[in-house]
C-alpha cells in the first residue's frame, strides 16, 4: 500500500526539536494521527484474533529482530486484494514481542480521500505515506512503521505472480530511513499472497467506483462488498530478517541515491531469496 | 525587547486589543498607535486609534509620522464569513502590500515587522502530510478566494523579507482559532445543535485559542524572532471527538461525493458553510507548532482545552447572554481623556503615555549609574554581566556614548558566549 515519496521532508532547522513534542492528554480519544486505542482493541480482539490464531494460524520467526525500542523501518512484501498482512504483522509484534509495540502503517493517500477508509484506516493505525509523516514517526517518535515498497503494484498482481516481487519504487523508504537513522528490518510473509488472490481486474468498474482497483476474486464481487474479505484459510508463516542498520553510512548517505538504490535491492534481495527458501519448505499451502 | 514606537493594525480583533492592552502596561514602549476598519472592542489606556480603509492605504504617513519601528500586521481576514470577498480581498491582498510599501523606502524607521498568517496557506488536500512544517508548500494550488490571499500575502511578506534583511520579519501561521469573543466559519458551525460533517470522514483539525493568538504576537513583539512560525496549539482533534468534547452529535449531513452542491443547499437555509472550511471537513490538518515552542514560548491552551473552553462558554452564553458588548469605543471620550488638560493626572498615569518621536523614558542602564564609569573600569565590570544585560548595555553603549573601545569588549564576549 505503500507510496513512493514525491518530495523529501525539510531537514530540521538547526535545533532538535524533539524536546518539544507535545505529549498526549490523557482524556484523549485518539492520538495526534488520529488513532484509537478503543477502535484497534475492539478489532484486535474480534476479527485480527480470529484471523492470526484460526484462520491463517500464523507461525512467527525471529521476533527478536524487531527492536524493543527506538524508530524503525519494518519492510515486507504485499500482496491480496484487501491484504490482511499488515495487521497479521502488526498482531504478531503485539502477541510475540517481549516488549509489545505498536505498529503504524503506511497506506496510499487514496484511502485519505476515500469516504468510509478515510475514517476508519487511521482509526486503527495507518498513516498517509508520505515522507514527512515517516520521518516524523522514525525519528521524533521513535516508533515502528511498516511499509510495503511494492505498493499498489503488489496488491494488484494477479495469483499467477504470487511471490514474485515487484519493483521498490525509487527506494523511497531506505531515504526514510536513513534520514531518520532508524534500521530497517525485512520481513517476508507467505501465505497472504494464497488468502486472498486476484484472478483478473476490472478496468472500467474500477474507473466507475473511484476504487484503486476492482478486482475478481474467489469472493468478490459476486458476495458482494463482505465478499472482500472472504480470505482463504492459508497457513500464514512471517519471518522477520536481520535488521540493516543505516546508521553507519556516513554523514548524509541520503544524498547518495546509487547507495540509497544498492540499499533497496538488497532489502528486496533478501526478501525475494528468503521467500523462495520458505516457499521450497511448504508441503501445502493450508497446513504450512 | 527593541520596539519602543509600535503600529498594531487589525487593533479591533480580539488579538489586536489584547496585545495593546499587553504593550500599554511595559513602560520601555513609548507609543503605540492602532488602526482597523472599525473602533477597537476593548478598552485601552494610551494606545490611538485611528480608523482606515480595508486598504490601509495611507499608513505609510502614519508610519513616518509617527516614526513607528516596529508593525504588528494582525489584520489578514482569514474567515470568508466575516466579511465579502471583494474587501477580503482588498484587506488581504491591497492591504499588504500597502502595509509592505509603509515599511520600506530610503530612511524608513521599520526595523521589525510581525505579520499575522493563517495555516489556510497549506490548505487541506489529500496528499498532505500529517503536520505541516514551516518550510513545506500546500500539496495542490489554492482553490478558495480567502486561500489565494493568504498565500498571495504571506508570500509577498516573505519576498519582504529577503529583500529587506535589516528589518527582522516575523511570519506566524495561525491555526484556526476559537474563543468566546470570535465569530468565525467553526465556531459557527460548532454552535449549531449538531455539528456537520461529511459522510465517511472524520478529519482530524488543530485548533489555538484566542489568547494564544494574542500570546504568540506578544511574544514575537517582545523577541527578536526571523523566520516563519506555525502557532497552534498542542494535539490534534478528530472531528467526532470534538463534538463529543462540545457534547453535540456529529451530524453526517453532507455527502461525500457533490459535497458543494449539497453545501450551497445548506447555505440557503442559514448554515455558513465556508468554502474552505469543507476541505478542513474533508481532510483535515494538522501543523507541526515546535519551532515555535522552541522560542521559548509556551501555549496556555491545548486544543482540547480551547475546545472545552468553547463548550464553556457556549453553555454560559445560553444562560447569561453574551459580554460582548460591554465596552463601545467613544472616539471624543478617548479624546478628552488622552489629551484635555482638565483630566485628573492620576487618571492618566494608571498605565504611562504615549510619547512623541525622539523623546525617551530613562532607562535601566542609564540608572544604575553605567554611564559615570571610565571605559576602563566598565570593561572590567563586563565579564561578570550575564548575556541579557550585556546585551542592553550594549545598546545602551551604542546609543549614547559609543566608546569602541567598550563596544569591542561587548561584542567579544558576546561572540565567545554564542560559541561556548
Amino acid at each position: 500500500m505503500a507510496q513512493q515519496p514525491t518530495t523529501s521532508p525539510a531537514p530540521a532547522p538547526g535545533t532538535d526539536l524533539r524536546p518539544y513534542l507535545p505529549g498526549l492528554e490523557p482524556e484523549r480519544q485518539v492520538n495526534d494521527w488520529g488513532r484509537s486505542e478503543r477502535v484497534e482493541a475492539f478489532f484486535d480482539r474480534t476479527l485480527t484474533e480470529f484471523l492470526y490464531r484460526l484462520w491463517f494460524r500464523c507461525e512467527i520467526e525471529g521476533i527478536e529482530n524487531v527492536p524493543a525500542d527506538g524508530g524503525a523501518l519494518l519492510v515486507s512484501n504485499h500482496a491480496g486484494a484487501l491484504p490482511p498482512d499488515a495487521a497479521m504483522i502488526g498482531k504478531a509484534i503485539k502477541e510475540e514481542h517481549p516488549h509489545p509495540r505498536p505498529l503504524y502503517l503506511t497506506a496510499e493517500h487514496f484511502f485519505k480521500g476515500y469516504p468510509g477508509f478515510s475514517m476508519l484506516l487511521p482509526k486503527i493505525g495507518a498513516v498517509p505515506a508520505h515522507p514527512a509523516n515517516v520521518h516524523r514517526l522514525l525519528y521524533d517518535e521513535g516508533q515502528l512503521v511498516l511499509v510495503f515498497p511494492e505498493g499498489r503494484k503488489g496488491t494488484e498482481k494477479l495469483y499467477k505472480d504470487r511471490y514474485r516481487l515487484r519493483r521498490f519504487g525509487r527506494g523511497g523508504f531506505v531515504e526514510a530511513a536513513m534520514r531518520a537513522r532508524a534500521p530497517i528490518v525485512p520481513i517476508a510473509v507467505v501465505g497472504a499472497e494464497e488468502a486472498a488472490p486476484i484472478f483478473a481486474h476490472i478496468r472500467p468498474l474500477e474507473r466507475l467506483t473511484g476504487l484503486l482497483y476492482f478486482p475478481i476474486t474467489p469472493t468478490f464481487p459476486h458476495f458482494g462488498l463482505l465478499g472482500m474479505f472472504g480470505f482463504l484459510p492459508a497457513k500464514f508463516r512471517i519471518r522477520f530478517l536481520r535488521p540493516v542498520r543505516t546508521d553507519d553510512m556516513g554523514e548524509r548517505p541520503w544524498d547518495d541515491k546509487a547507495l540509497v538504490q544498492t540499499v533497496a535491492q538488497d532489502v528486496r534481495a533478501t526478501i525475494q531469496d528468503e521467500l523462495v527458501e520458505m516457499l521450497g519448505d511448504r508441503r501445502s499451502v493450508w497446513f504450512g | 525587547m527593541t520596539s519602543r514606537r509600535i503600529l498594531i493594525t487589525g487593533l479591533s480583533t480580539h488579538w489586536g486589543g489584547r496585545l495593546a492592552q499587553a504593550l500599554e502596561q511595559d513602560p520601555a514602549v513609548e507609543a503605540i498607535i492602532g488602526v482597523d476598519r472599525r473602533p477597537p472592542k476593548v478598552e485601552l489606556q494610551r494606545t490611538e486609534f485611528l480608523r482606515v480603509h480595508d486598504s490601509h492605504s495611507l499608513i505609510g504617513r502614519i508610519v513616518e509620522a509617527a516614526e513607528i519601528d516596529t508593525v504588528v500586521d494582525t489584520r489578514m481576514v482569514v474567515d470568508s464569513i466575516v466579511t465579502t470577498p471583494r474587501l477580503a480581498h482588498e484587506n488581504n491582498v491591497t492591504g499588504t502590500t500597502n502595509v509592505l510599501a509603509a515599511c520600506s523606502g530610503a530612511g524608513n524607521p521599520v526595523r521589525k515587522l510581525v505579520f499575522k498568517s493563517s495555516a489556510h496557506y497549506y490548505g487541506a488536500e489529500r496528499a498532505d502530510p500529517a503536520f505541516f512544517t514551516e518550510a513545506m508548500e500546500r500539496t495542490e494550488p489554492a482553490r478558495t478566494l480567502i486561500e489565494r490571499d493568504v498565500v498571495e500575502a504571506d508570500g509577498a511578506v516573505r519576498d519582504f523579507a529577503t529583500k529587506r534583511p535589516d528589518v527582522t520579519v516575523t511570519v506566524l501561521r495561525f491555526a484556526d482559532a476559537l474563543g468566546p469573543s470570535l465569530r468565525t466559519s467553526l465556531s459557527h458551525l460548532f454552535s449549531l445543535p449538531g455539528i456537520p460533517a461529511i459522510l465517511g470522514f472524520d478529519p482530524r483539525l488543530q485548533f489555538i485559542h484566542e489568547d494564544d493568538v494574542a500570546g504568540c504576537l506578544e511574544h514575537a513583539v517582545r523577541d527578536d524572532l526571523p523566520g516563519v512560525y506555525n502557532a497552534a496549539g498542542d494535539g490534534v482533534l478528530v472531528l467526532s471527538e470534538v463534538a463529543d468534547l462540545l457534547g453535540k452529535p456529529l451530524a453526517p449531513v453532507l455527502p461525500p461525493w457533490g459535497t458543494g452542491l449539497a453545501a450551497s443547499v445548506l447555505r440557503r437555509v442559514g448554515v455558513r458553510l465556508a468554502p474552505e472550511t469543507l476541505g478542513l471537513l474533508r481532510y483535515g490538518r494538522g501543523v507541526d507548532n515546535r519551532a515555535f515552542k522552541a522560542t521559548g514560548y509556551r501555549y496556555r491552551y491545548t486544543s482540547r482545552e480551547t475546545v472545552i473552553k468553547l463548550r464553556e462558554h457556549q453553555r454560559t452564553a445560553a444562560i447569561v447572554g453574551s459580554s460582548q458588548e460591554a465596552y463601545r469605543y467613544e472616539r471624543d471620550l478617548e479624546e478628552f481623556l488622552r489629551r484635555s488638560p482638565s483630566v485628573r493626572p492620576s487618571a492618566r498615569d494608571a498605565a504611562p503615555a504615549n510619547l512623541p518621536p525622539g523623546e525617551r523614558r530613562g532607562s535601566a542602564v542609564a540608572e544604575a549609574g553605567y554611564d559615570d564609569l571610565g571605559a576602563d573600569e566598565l570593561i572590567a565590570l563586563l565579564p561578570s554581566l550575564e548575556a541579557v544585560a550585556l546585551a542592553e548595555l550594549a545598546a545602551h553603549e551604542r546609543e549614547h556614548a559609543a566608546r569602541p573601545e567598550v563596544l569591542r569588549a561587548i561584542a567579544g564576549l558576546q561572540g565567545s558566549e554564542d560559541s561556548g
